[in-house]
């Protein structure tokens, strides 16, 4: 019994119920973590689930079943489940459910992967993390730590109106950092960010990270930030790296820009969105230089994909075109309601878990600049990178973000080293300062995208570039 | 094949040459979602995983697998990546026999839950609304947990939790009601909803209040997310040892109106009563009246400290990076009457007291999306939610808008700076 018959016994069930729409994925991941701390390797954790979950709409009522066991019989079951799930839902009913029109395709799709990350020895895996962070405390870091992650996950996609999709999706990534301990608080440098580097690639991304050459200096910069002097605090202009540009990214427009959000379906958890589908098209979400693109077709970057886990194949659109407001993340079911004709952004975090609105690729499109010339436009300034802590509002409107380092700058050039720099804004005002952008992107992966209940943690993808933006309050310390 | 016996196949397949620990846990969820006044979601999973740990050779390894008709090749693919592990010095060795102090808190008839209980929750949550949007969930959870080591410690327990969280809005304003309990018979939707209806509309057209340092009087929902900084930054030992942690054992960090105590065997606690690494989870008193006293420990923290600590029970997947972590901390209650349902936004009578007893404050229903600047500070930022109020001469008078914090959760409870606690403590969902 191949997993396109387990997936498509329960759909079967589901529809024999007396659902109307069913959908079902079969899963199978191997996933493989380590960290390393002052030379030592500290935690090595393997890991393999396998299961299928599935989605059944009897009326307008949505019922969804997962189970660990890929017998005809226990697919059957599940089917049923979410079927009787579904019914219960009807209890408390909504609106008719539609869904968007999507071709039903046959087809298959792998990630590209060099390297296969999982045939890696795990000697070599040790190796280079202990070297690395072994750099990191003999350069003087109290705890230098490092992680690498790795995900191999198959899924078999099956509806009721004759999807059968399979995808191979490899994932891959990296990070050390250095903490230093002072008398009254820590110092943290990061290398490539804190969690590391990520991509839907093989173990060739973590080759060309080359941890161990950047341990010494992070180190280094760690102990210099315990004495450096403190962000100053008032308005000014910001310059931010293209890493902080990435949470920047992913906090004030990905989640904004998910359509259940705006919807309101997840009002009383993650919350809900400025944004109003009626502006939808006119809204000036920031300055002209701002073109944010939802793109799960690039190569290599941690949020793209094949197929949705609706089935939808992977197709890039704009978010933001010349600051304007254009475009949603967005499902079929969701996109009905709100009257889009497109979706492709729904995902589920594994076999158990239901299909929601997810980012995949959100990113700033280049700009015409280095981020040499946006310093050297710059009389007086900031310059941070590397994110520390973030935290945002429900509507996604209000932040405040902390990087790990920052720089004064005067007359055009890098001035002192700065301690505990953080920057507060509103999103469309802040965004509406952006004057200057780089040219120069990196496509960061985030592993760690909280959202739903029950929880999930989704993988995105934020190709993003310095920018430089005007009038920006500095130095919050509450 | 029952928990108990894969549990032992697996030690047995583990062989005598290693040291080896095995966790089979059997767990149910069901989760019904709503918003717009509608269940939009609704999910149920039930799944049964190994986790399976190995020792030996001075090299230490873990597995996970849902996988349990494979248990024969996973258990071989484990003991064979054992000789490819890296070396682990510091191991602490398996936990010794010992019985836990109780078997869990376990609800047959939430286990049993099915999705027309979770529904009929919604159903009246909706209805009490009296026509307010509502957005939210209901949640049932069983889970039954074998543990067993080559040393000899075998365990069982089991643990079931019950949660309804939900918020009532109007145009300008939501309104919280949260709780949770080991049994789903405790949770009423009609008094939630209600609750959460009338904080919306006591909250309906906040004023903008600048900016400033103001008394507050945090209701239990705000009170929660304080404890888990203080839980996973503060109270773990491993971020003592590390010196991240803000805490001095013996120093009076405290204001003398706080006692914390982790007790998971407490008759409302929801959480397993032993840790992933098969040790009793013990009753440890933090702070005594205004005193920090105890950390919690894994084996791994307990072997470092020396000096005769023993794990308390806190390990965690994972632990050996992330430390062990308070699963049930309690901010103890004071002595008062019992509360009752009041008008107005108060949570209860108990909240009620306390926004008495101020001159002038805000009322915090609840706090979001906080995040750490400095652990060893614990300085903190996130916003308020969820209904936020002003408080003139001991009455809420104003209804205002949310406010950005910035604030060290330590010195907010530093001597001095406690006011009063309210007599009831409040059993909350966690995520």
């Amino acid at each position: 019994m191949t997993h396109f018959d387990v997936a498509g016994a329960a759909v079967e069930a589901a529809l024999a119920a007396g659902a109307r729409y069913a959908d079902a994925r079969v899963m199978h991941r191997r996933s493989e973590s380590m960290t390393a701390r002052n030379g030592a390797i500290e935690d090595l954790s393997q890991a393999e689930d396998a299961g299928v979950g599935v989605r059944a709409l009897v009326g307008s009522s949505w019922g969804f079943f997962a189970l660990p066991d890929l017998g005809r019989d226990a697919a059957r079951r599940a089917g049923e489940r979410a079927t009787a799930i579904a019914r219960a839902s009807a209890s408390v009913p909504g609106p008719p459910v539609d869904l968007v029109e999507i071709e039903a395709r046959t087809d298959s799709w792998a990630s590209a992967c060099e390297v296969d990350p999982l045939g890696v020895a795990l000697s070599t895996k040790g190796d280079l993390l202990t070297a690395a962070t072994a750099e990191a405390h003999k350069g003087g870091a109290d705890i230098a730590e490092g992680l690498y992650q790795i995900w191999d996950t198959r899924k078999w996609f099956v509806s009721s109106q004759g999807h059968r999709i399979d995808q191979h999706i490899r994932e891959s990534g990296a990070g050390i950092s250095a903490t230093v301990i002072g008398d009254g608080e820590t110092q943290r440098r990061s290398y490539p960010s804190y969690r590391g580097q990520y991509g839907t690639r093989g173990w060739e991304l973590v080759d060309e990270l080359d941890l161990t050459a950047h341990a010494a200096r992070i180190a280094d910069e760690a102990r210099a930030l315990l004495s450096a002097p403190l962000c100053p605090a008032g308005e000014t202009t910001l310059i931010l790296g293209s890493e902080q540009m990435a949470l920047q990214i992913h906090e004030s427009v990905g989640h904004a820009i998910e359509l259940d959000r705006i919807l309101g379906w997840e009002a009383a958890f993650a919350g809900t969105s400025w944004l109003d589908l009626a502006q939808l098209g006119r809204l000036r979400y920031g300055s002209e230089l701002m073109n944010i693109t939802i793109d799960p077709t690039i190569p290599g970057a941690l949020g793209s994909f094949g197929y949705d886990d609706e089935g939808t194949p992977a197709q890039a659109r704009h978010a933001v075109r010349d600051g304007i407001w254009v475009g949603t993340l967005a499902g079929r079911e969701s996109a009905a309601v709100a009257g889009l004709d497109y979706a492709g952004s729904v995902r589920a975090d594994g076999w158990a878990r239901l299909p929601m609105v997810r980012m995949t690729n959100v990113g700033l499109a280049p700009g015409p600049h280095t981020l040499e010339e946006m310093i050297a436009e710059t009389a007086d300034g900031v310059l941070m990178d590397l994110n520390r802590s973030w935290s945002i509002d429900d509507k996604r409107l209000n932040f405040q973000f902390g990087c790990e380092i920052g720089w004064e700058i005067k007359d055009g050039r890098l001035g002192r080293m700065l301690r505990n720099p953080t920057y507060t804004g509103i999103g469309p005002k802040f965004w509406g300062s952006m004057d200057m952008l780089s040219s120069e992107v990196v496509s960061w992966g985030t592993p760690n995208c909280g959202k739903g209940q029950p929880g999930q943690i989704g993988h995105t993808g934020h190709p993003a570039a310095a920018a430089r933006f005007q009038n920006v309050r500095v130095g919050v310390r509450g | 094949m029952n928990e108990t016996d894969l549990a032992e196949r697996i030690l047995k397949l583990a062989g005598d040459g290693v040291e080896a620990e095995v966790v089979v846990e059997r767990s149910a969820l069901s989760l019904t979602r709503f918003a717009n006044s509608y269940i939009h979601q609704n999910v149920a999973d039930e799944t049964m995983a190994v986790r399976l740990r190995l020792h030996g050779g001075g090299r230490t390894t873990t597995a996970t697998t849902t996988v349990v008709g494979g248990v024969e090749d996973f258990v071989r693919r484990t003991v064979a990546g054992l000789a490819l592990a890296p070396a682990d010095p510091a191991w602490p060795g398996l936990a010794p026999p010992a019985a836990p102090r109780f078997g869990g808190n376990f609800d047959e008839a939430t286990a049993a839950a099915a999705p027309d209980d979770r529904a009929a929750r919604v159903r009246a949550f909706v209805d009490r609304a009296a026509g307010l949007e509502v957005a939210g969930y209901c949640r049932t959870s069983a889970t039954r947990v074998v543990y067993a080591n080559s040393a000899g410690q075998h365990v069982t327990g089991g643990r079931t939790g019950a949660a309804m969280d939900g918020i009532a809005r109007t145009g300008t304003s939501d309104g919280l009601a949260r709780l949770a309990s080991v049994r789903i018979a405790d949770l009423d939707g009609a008094v939630l909803g209600a609750r959460a209806a009338a904080k919306a509309r006591a909250g309906a057209d906040p004023v903008e209040l600048p900016p400033g340092r103001y008394e507050v009087v945090l209701e239990p929902t705000a009170v929660a997310d304080v404890l888990s900084m203080l839980a996973m930054y503060g109270f773990n030992a491993k971020m003592v040892q590390d010196r991240q942690s803000f805490l001095e054992l013996g120093a009076a960090q405290f204001d003398p109106a706080v006692t914390l105590v982790e007790d998971s065997a407490a008759a409302d606690s929801t959480v397993l009563p032993f840790d992933v690494e098969g040790t009793p989870r013990q009753r440890v008193v933090l702070v005594d009246a205004g005193v920090s006293r105890a950390v919690v420990h894994d084996r791994r923290t307990a072997a470092k400290a020396g000096d005769g600590a023993v794990s308390t029970g806190h390990a965690i997947p994972g632990g050996a990076s992330f430390g062990a972590i308070p699963a049930s901390l309690r901010l103890l209650a004071h002595d008062g009457p019992a509360p009752v349902e009041v008008d107005g936004p108060a949570a209860d009578s108990g909240v009620a007291a306390l926004v008495a007893g101020v001159e002038r404050g805000l009322l915090v229903t609840d706090n979001h999306y906080t995040r750490v600047l400095d652990p060893r500070t614990l300085v903190v930022t996130g916003l308020t939610r969820n209904g936020v109020w002003l408080i003139e001469d001991g009455v809420v008078t104003t209804p205002v808008r949310n406010f950005r914090f910035t604030q060290s959760y330590p010195q907010a409870l530093a001597p001095g700076a406690v006011l009063g606690v309210g007599p009831r403590a409040v059993e909350l969902p966690g995520p």
